[in-house]
């Protein structure tokens, strides 16, 4: 059985049928894109998957436990981690605080009142999110304000935030979606360094070919709100169905 | 059946001033994405165009009359005011009784300044600006104008009374077949309650009929599209900051008779119509009408002795209790937009 | 020491230093100079700095560190006055049993509207707890009028139970014994300096919820909190939930206030609803921007700076003025008195609102901001923005 389990999702907006019958299964150390053309479900999906929607019908589980209906942060206490379209992080604090607060979550849980500790004090934390950092080659801007970080460093930082809790699961939602080429290669080569780094299971959703036939292992291909296949990258690439539904267009742009 | 009757009509004179300021508000939020706290400062500055208008009409000359003698036995003074002088007895005296009437072309141009000078002056700058600095410095300038006005007109309360031909009641209660003096309704009331409709109809005839209301219309669900159409939004929202507040002045201007004008009337009216704006829902003109209605009548209902007695205190803190309610239940408020002030 | 870093201690013990000297600073000027109208070294203002001091601070734990705006802190403030002066009728003048009880029922009270406030954010939540303060208000003038008295304010009756007194008990306010309005005047030469012990009360308090929130802020409860500020959705993504975080900053912060309100019984004991009312919300809020939201020092020098001028300011009138003015020609000095009057003795206000307004426009930091720019055109040397000295978000983290 997979890490991450949908079953039978279906979810309707009055007249609209966003989702139907969604079965996908995301193995445990695999890297799995779910792509598709606009408007083919993949935002109602992956909001799903995060608890911001509950879908009509079916059932997404993970490790067995369903995450339907939980909050934001009780779904990342089960493991699953989050990369945003643009990166999102605590502008107004320091790079270095940036990585202790999913250190601190990791640790204490949801909520603890920790007001009579001071943040240095903490050795053992602090340590974790200055490796975590000097593994994103971060480790010379440590007190820097996060805000006036540039938008690959931004990025990288986020990364760093979601890799130092050691999640089961990183979700990305189109991280490389308005970013100049040069920029989305970094990204793809930051992806591909964690990918070999460490064992982690990566579910990405994404419309961009390049990024997705760069790191994936298996594709999803969403087409109507409903899977059309599901194979490894190079059997998506000659699959006829697939050709005529989406790639056929997207390289004519 | 009679009771019910009269605590409706009682609501709506308080219930119309809430609708009136809080569309002026709601135009301002739902236009420029501003949080006015200084919105009841411009109501009260209406209000005070009356008291102002009515002091300048009434402006006087002193004539020694040779036939009367005062009680030291000295020639005594006679009070004349230049209207009276110029017009003639009769129109001279009307003019005077109808200034609160008059003090509404008197406001308008004054509000619309006003209005003008604060958005290009002040407001402009804080567009990007988060919303708690917008409501900080909107609140500095609501205790300036509050103070300006306690420094020229004083603490107290001014009378400022409407014109006679409106004074006293009329009794609703026989036209309606109920026993006399069961429901009495002051004219001015039912003046001021008519009057808003007036305002109010044409407020939103204006954002409907008009091109320069569309575009604001369309300015307010989404501004930086409309920004893209090459249409100079900006002037036309200092504009609308203008209409807002020569409304929220129209609405002092006409209340002044209702409730003698004083330096905090500001205060007081804007916590209640920021209130009923956020149980209107945010961002929405018919929903601040419909809650600004609402809530008046509903605060005059819970004045009412028999629900005192059983709930005692609750006409003070109806208007809150509804509006926390409201807020818990549909966030949005009655008739809110979707993602509006919600980051 | 006492878990602070080097600076902190630093920074804690300047501000000891100058609460226990205050009545000597404020006392720049011989008692039978001209200038002595501008001392503010009496017992009555002194508390004053204290009390608000506190009440400041603890906004600042709410609004600096969360950025959630409330209109509604007064209602707690009100709630600690009422709290303490029962005491005071039901007990004796001993002020500690009042000030737990003020910080108890603030604490409850703050649970209770915090509880529903924090569920919306942004303007909606000013104006829930601005509703929840005016409701306080409304119901404090009239329903509750057995508890508060209603417009005479709770005041303590000689029929009062008092059942602590005794026969010969204190009849003011006093810590064991040791009565607040008991002062020692020294007089230096022309100086005239008065130690107050109610002053040296509320000064040691206030040291105590400095330091408290000193901690606050460098702990990682207070990195939380800023974080709320910073990116709440974030936060939730990060696998916190961040209504507890908000909700314990509203309590803590809501005792605070209602300290304050209990010592402000404590040297008077009285209380009127006017003080919840949103106006004096509306002051804290002033305070705090003024000095410098988010800054440690910012809420003490903004109650400080409002409380010194309102006091200063209302003592100057057209006399006063003429006075200062009188080498002028006789026109030119009826002109600037004239300009000037409404700005003065009653006119307090007004200047408070433009003095609100500069700052927001201009320096959205506060006093502080302004003494690091002035500290920064000294020194010559451009230094990066985020070098000030006691913004939270600029403490260095890293056990270097």
């Amino acid at each position: 059985m997979g890490l991450l389990e949908v079953k039978d999702v279906g979810k309707r907006f009055g007249g609209l049928q966003a989702l139907s019958d969604v079965n996908l299964s995301v193995q445990e150390n695999t890297v799995h894109a779910i792509i598709g053309p606009n408007g083919a479900g993949k935002s109602t999906l992956l909001n799903c998957l995060i608890g911001k929607l509950i879908p009509d019908t079916g059932s997404v589980t993970f490790q067995g436990q369903s995450v339907l209906g939980r909050k934001p942060h009780e779904i990342n206490q089960m493991g699953i981690s989050r990369i945003f379209q643009t990166p999102e992080i605590f502008g107004d604090l320091t790079v270095l605080e940036n990585v202790l607060i999913p250190c601190f979550a990791k640790r204490d849980g949801s909520f603890r009142m920790h007001a009579f500790e001071t943040v240095e004090a903490e050795k053992d934390l602090n340590e974790k999110a200055v490796a975590m950092l000097e593994d994103v080659n971060m480790q010379d801007k440590l007190q820097m304000q996060a805000s006036s970080l540039s938008r690959g460093d931004k990025r990288r930082l986020e990364m760093a935030m979601s890799l130092v809790q050691d999640p089961k699961l990183l979700l990305l939602d189109e991280p490389t979606a308005g970013m100049a080429r040069a920029d989305t290669n970094s990204t793809i080569d930051l992806l591909k360094e964690i990918k070999e780094k460490r064992d982690i299971t990566m579910a990405i959703i994404e419309h961009d070919m390049h990024v997705v036939f760069s790191l994936a292992e298996r594709i999803t291909v969403l087409a109507q709100g409903t899977p059309l296949v599901e194979d490894t990258p190079d059997n998506i690439r000659d699959h006829p169905k697939v050709r005529e539904a989406y790639l056929g267009e997207t390289q004519q742009t | 059946m009679d009771v019910i009757l009269l605590q409706i009509l009682n609501g709506l004179d308080k219930g119309s001033a809430y609708a009136l300021i809080a569309l002026g508000l709601t135009l301002i939020f739902g236009t420029l994405g501003v949080v006015n706290f200084a919105h009841g400062a411009l109501f009260m500055i209406g209000a005070f165009c009356s008291v102002t208008l009515q002091r300048i009409l009434s402006w006087s000359f002193e004539t020694i009359d040779p036939d009367k003698t005062d009680f030291l036995g000295n020639p005594a003074t006679v009070k004349t005011p230049y209207v009276v002088e110029w017009f003639g007895e009769s129109t001279g005296l009307a003019i005077i009784d109808w200034s609160v009437p008059l003090a509404i072309l008197f406001s308008i141009p004054i509000m619309i300044a006003f209005g003008f000078i604060m958005e290009r002056g002040l407001i402009k700058h804080f567009y990007k600006r988060p919303h708690a600095d917008q409501i900080l410095v909107t609140f500095g300038l609501a205790i300036v104008l509050q103070e300006v006005i306690k420094a020229f007109y004083g603490a107290n309360p001014i009378p400022t009374p409407a014109p006679s031909a409106f004074t006293g009641s009329f009794d609703f209660g026989l036209l309606l077949g109920f026993a006399e003096n069961t429901i009495i309704y002051p004219y001015w009331r039912m003046v001021y309650f008519a009057f808003s409709l007036v305002v109010i109809g044409g407020v939103f005839s204006f954002l409907q009929f008009t091109t320069f209301g569309m575009v604001v219309r369309a300015g307010m669900a989404d501004r930086e599209t409309v920004g893209l159409l090459g249409i100079d939004i900006d002037k036309r929202f200092t504009f609308m900051f203008g209409l807002a507040a020569a409304v929220a002045g129209i609405a002092g201007v006409m209340y002044a008779p209702i409730n003698s004008p004083n330096y905090h009337m500001g205060m007081d009216f804007l916590v209640l119509s920021f209130v009923v704006v956020v149980v209107g829902g945010m961002g929405s003109l018919p929903g601040a009408v419909l809650a600004g209605f609402m809530l008046g009548i509903l605060e005059s209902f819970a004045s009412m002795n028999i629900i005192k007695s059983f709930i005692p205190g609750i006409d003070q803190i109806i208007i809150y209790l509804v509006a926390i309610l409201i807020l818990l239940t549909r966030p949005r408020g009655l008739m809110g937009r979707k993602g509006v002030m919600e980051e | 020491m006492l878990g602070l870093n080097q600076r902190d201690t630093k920074f804690l013990l300047i501000v000891i230093a100058l609460t226990l000297f205050t009545p000597i600073l404020l006392q720049p000027f011989p008692a039978d100079s001209g200038l002595a109208q501008f001392n503010a070294g009496y017992p009555d203002l002194m508390q004053r700095f204290a009390i608000f001091g506190i009440f400041a601070i603890g906004f600042n734990i709410l609004f600096g560190l969360t950025g959630y705006l409330s209109f509604g802190h007064a209602a707690f403030l009100g709630v600690g006055s009422y709290s303490t002066v029962w005491m005071f009728k039901l007990l004796n003048y001993n002020v500690l049993p009042g000030l737990v009880l003020a910080i108890i029922v603030s604490g409850l009270f703050a649970l209770l509207i915090g509880y529903v406030s924090l569920r919306r954010s942004g303007i909606y939540f000013s104006i829930l707890t601005l509703a929840f303060a005016q409701m306080s208000f409304n119901l404090a003038y009239s329903v509750l009028t057995p508890i508060t008295n209603g417009e005479t304010g709770l005041q303590v009756y000689n029929d009062d139970p008092q059942i602590l007194m005794g026969e010969n008990g204190i009849t003011t306010t006093h810590f064991f014994g040791l009565k607040m309005n008991a002062s020692h005047i020294m007089d230096v030469g022309p100086w005239q300096f008065t130690f107050n012990f109610g002053y040296y009360f509320c000064a040691v308090i206030a040291i105590l919820a400095f330091y408290l929130s000193l901690r606050i802020f460098r702990s990682p409860f207070g990195m939380m909190l800023r974080a709320v500020k910073s990116n709440q959705q974030r936060m939730n993504y990060t696998g916190l939930s961040s209504r507890p975080y908000t909700l314990a900053a509203f309590v803590i912060s809501g005792m605070y206030a209602g300290l304050a309100g209990g010592l402000l019984a404590s040297m008077d004991p009285l209380a009127g609803a006017e003080r919840m009312q949103w106006t004096a919300s509306g002051e804290v809020v002033l305070m705090t921007i003024l000095g410098g939201a988010g800054t440690m020092m910012g809420p003490i020098l903004g109650a400080g700076f409002i409380k010194y001028f309102e006091n200063i300011f209302s003592k100057i009138n057209d006399q006063v003025l003429h006075g200062w003015f009188a080498f002028l020609p006789d026109g030119l000095e009826n002109a600037l008195v004239w300009l000037l009057h409404p700005f003065v003795g009653k006119g307090w206000h007004l200047t408070l609102g433009i003095l609100f307004m500069l700052v927001v426009v201009f320096l959205p930091g506060g006093l502080v901001e302004l003494g690091q720019r002035i500290r920064n055109m000294f020194r010559k040397k451009p230094k990066a923005d985020n070098d000030g000295s006691h913004k939270p978000q600029q403490t260095p983290h890293v056990a270097e």
